[in-house]
């Protein structure tokens, strides 16, 4: 039923319209400065304090206001380069998606080609088996002093760390999708007396895809979570270093505007593979 | 600073104006500047005359006797023709070329670093004929690291962390030096605003602080600040090492009850009215050193002229900054968001010393911060001696050894002097600590005669 589902998007849609009002109007409210309770203070104190503390009370978080006009600030200016430290959001948003795909990508390369193998040969799954699972859950910033230690470049090691972090959930979905194609269609290409590379090509590869294409997904948004944290680490460029430079300067506003620009290019780096890992699959 | 040679009265080493100071300190002591002759050009060119004066007469007596005969403007003429003066002016402001002009620097935002800092908008840098790029780093573990690995050829530290890393002490053994303090004094003890009734150390226990780095001045001085009101540094107070910028957001977030930390740190939780000014590290030692430059044996034996020229730039800034009717166009200069990233009036109330203290009051105190290259080799046995302490170092040092191979005093001197400047005599330091008096040539005793240590 066509006008059902459209109501349904239309009524979602206001619900969320909604929402988003909600928090804006509690978050207003809940900013508003508190009037300081503390002595009052000679102007010449005042001068040199900001505005909160001139009167008894901590700086408050800025109000929905502050931060609109802060996002309009960097939206107006974004490609702009003031010195080795002072980039415009744009150039750090583009210089971490350089090593999010960077990362990603080597990280394909070595996944998927391995995750064949693994899935192929239930014997090399099971002795790898251990090192994938110990190695997994570790956190990107657990490997960055160590990365730093040994590759002695903190551009490689950020990229490393994308790399270390992405490779799992491709490497395993890519093994599982490869161990799990239905076994008469490897018979059949058997009988048919295809060769083994054309087997994994012509039938494994396109039978896989849909779960290797899941991993993936999954991987970009890792990637993308971990790009932020180890830019804070080690600096120089990056949206996470625009996070921890603002944070040396308290300025919340700067930070929640990051905070929303982050989210919103997860959300198209996602959407993308999502439309790929469509492509890639079939009805059965 | 620089005198005119070609003035008979001229010394060439005592202070000119005749008083009981250095020539270099003329500025500081006394309130009537010195007429400097046409700019910074002007000063270079008496370096070199002056050379080229005491090399023609190297007995004091004689000289000023021909300058009195025939008169400066004369003896200028007379020197001209027989000694290429502009050529050798010309070769001292180039010196050597630079083996590497492209330089990259690292720094922590933090005030410590003015003059690594300002060297960059203020031209310091390129006066030398480098090309530095100064870089924003987020913590000492990585200012450190990324030393290491070489991608940096210079970066400020903590003045503890080249005797660190090259005793191997939370890092492999690499030879580093040091070959010019940046700051001295400039530290403060911040605690939340709920201590404000709390201002004996006494009261201190159970309280969680925080310093910027295991090997840092502030961790020393803090732990020797409360042991010295009987507090056990390691078990009735904790200490942690946070990176200077989240030491606000954590004392906000009562995740902390104070710091020791560097500036601008203490002035900024006043600024946000988060914390106050507890004391200045000043009190506990005035002229304690804090940051440093450091660069690698490796480097500054590999690239001696550019290492030379980095040194010049770094003791020209330095010299700078220790005057104060320069602060406020300094603190202007590295506000911005490629570099400290601050609000301009915080940065001048830690470089005018004067401020807000947190608590209503507002304080003058000019020697808050100051900056001195001079790397006393007593500060390094010092450090050495609280590496000791606390237990950072165990086992025997050879105190003066370590001390001489890091930190390059005779390097500095020497450039000082080249500069014109007049460099202080390396043995005649004292170091009072809260009121307790250091002795360099005891470093053991110093550290047997603390009731609290760990050694």
């Amino acid at each position: 039923m066509p006008s059902l589902g459209k109501s349904l998007g239309v009524r979602a849609a206001l619900l969320s319209l909604l929402i988003f009002a909600a928090i804006v109007a509690l978050w207003q409210i809940a900013a508003q400065p508190v009037a300081g309770s503390g002595p009052a203070v000679d102007p010449e104190y005042a001068k040199l304090v900001g505005a909160a503390a001139a009167t008894g009370a901590k700086s408050a978080m800025p109000t929905p206001a502050d931060i609109g006009a802060a996002i309009w600030k960097h939206l107006a200016d974004p490609f702009y380069v003031r010195g080795s430290n002072d980039k415009g959001i744009g150039v750090q948003l583009a210089y971490s998606l350089g090593r999010v795909l960077l990362g990603f990508g080597l990280a394909a390369l070595v996944a998927v080609p391995l995750g064949f193998v693994i899935g192929m040969s239930p014997l090399v799954y099971r002795a790898l088996d251990p090192f994938i699972q110990i190695l997994k859950p570790v956190s990107p910033l657990a490997w960055m002093p160590l990365a730093l230690y040994t590759i002695k470049d903190s551009a490689i090691s950020s990229i490393f760390v994308i790399f270390i972090c992405s490779v799992w959930p491709m490497l395993i979905n890519t093994a599982f999708g490869v161990a799990s194609v239905r076994r008469e269609w490897l018979n059949v290409a058997r009988t048919l007396e295809v060769g083994p590379l054309r087997t994994a090509f012509k039938v494994i590869l396109p039978a896989a895809a849909p779960t290797i294409m899941t991993g993936m997904r999954i991987s970009i948004g890792i990637a993308w979570l971990v790009i932020v944290a180890a830019e804070m680490l080690v600096g120089g460029t990056g949206i996470g270093y625009f996070v921890w430079n603002e944070w040396n300067n308290l300025s919340i506003a700067n930070i929640v505007t990051a905070i929303l620009l982050i989210g919103l290019v997860g959300l198209l780096l996602d959407q993308a593979l999502a439309r790929l890992a469509k492509l890639v699959t079939y009805p059965e | 600073m620089f005198e005119d040679p070609f003035d008979p009265k001229s010394l060439l080493a005592r202070c000119s104006c005749g008083g009981d100071h250095r020539a270099a300190d003329h500025g500081r002591l006394t309130t009537k500047a010195v007429p400097s002759p046409a700019g910074e050009e002007g000063q270079w060119n008496r370096v070199v005359d002056a050379a080229v004066l005491r090399a023609t007469f190297p007995v004091d007596a004689q000289r000023r006797q021909f300058l009195r005969t025939v008169g400066s403007a004369t003896a200028l003429a007379a020197l001209s023709s027989v000694f290429p003066l502009a050529a050798a002016r010309e070769a001292f402001a180039q010196g050597g070329a630079p083996e590497k002009k492209d330089l990259k620097v690292g720094f922590i935002p933090i005030t410590c670093a003015t003059p690594i800092i300002m060297a960059h908008p203020m031209g310091f840098y390129s006066k030398q004929g480098l090309n530095v790029e100064v870089v924003k780093t987020a913590g000492w573990a990585v200012v450190r690291d990324k030393s290491l690995a070489k991608e940096y050829d210079a970066a400020h530290m903590l003045s503890p962390m080249p005797l660190a890393i090259s005793l191997g002490v939370g890092s492999n053994p690499v030879p580093w030096t040091m070959p010019a303090i940046e700051n001295i004094n400039g530290q403060a003890i911040t605690l939340a605003m709920k201590h404000k009734d709390k201002r004996n150390p006494k009261d201190w226990k159970g309280f969680r602080f925080a310093v910027p780095f295991d090997y840092s001045m502030h961790n020393y001085l803090l732990r020797y600040y409360v042991a010295e009101h009987g507090l056990d540094p390691d078990k009735d107070i904790s200490i942690r090492s946070v990176p200077p910028p989240e030491m606000v957001a954590n004392l906000r977030a009562d995740n902390l009850d104070g710091y020791l930390g560097p500036d601008p740190f203490n002035q900024r939780a006043v600024y946000d009215g988060v914390g106050f000014i507890h004391l200045l590290t000043k009190e506990l030692w005035d002229g304690h050193p804090c940051c440093a430059f450091a660069v690698s044996k490796e480097f500054a034996s590999q690239n001696p002229n550019s290492y030379r020229a980095l040194l010049k730039a770094i003791i020209d800034a330095t010299a700078f900054a220790s005057k104060l009717d320069n602060r406020k166009e300094i603190a202007k200069a590295i506000a911005p968001q490629n570099y400290l990233n601050q609000p301009e009036t915080v940065l001048e109330q830690i470089l005018t010393g004067t401020y807000a203290d947190g608590l209503g009051g507002v304080k003058k105190d000019p020697n808050r911060i100051d900056f001195d290259p001079f790397p006393w080799n007593q500060f390094a046995v010092w450090i050495l001696t609280q590496m000791k302490r606390w237990g950072q170092l165990k086992g025997d040092v050879d105190y003066a050894k370590v001390a001489a191979d890091v930190y390059l005093a005779t390097d500095t001197a020497g450039m000082m002097k080249e500069m014109g400047l007049t460099p202080p005599d390396p043995s005649k330091k004292t170091i009072v600590v809260m009121g307790k008096t250091f002795d360099p040539a005891k470093p053991d005793e110093y550290v047997k005669s603390f009731a609290i240590r760990r050694t």
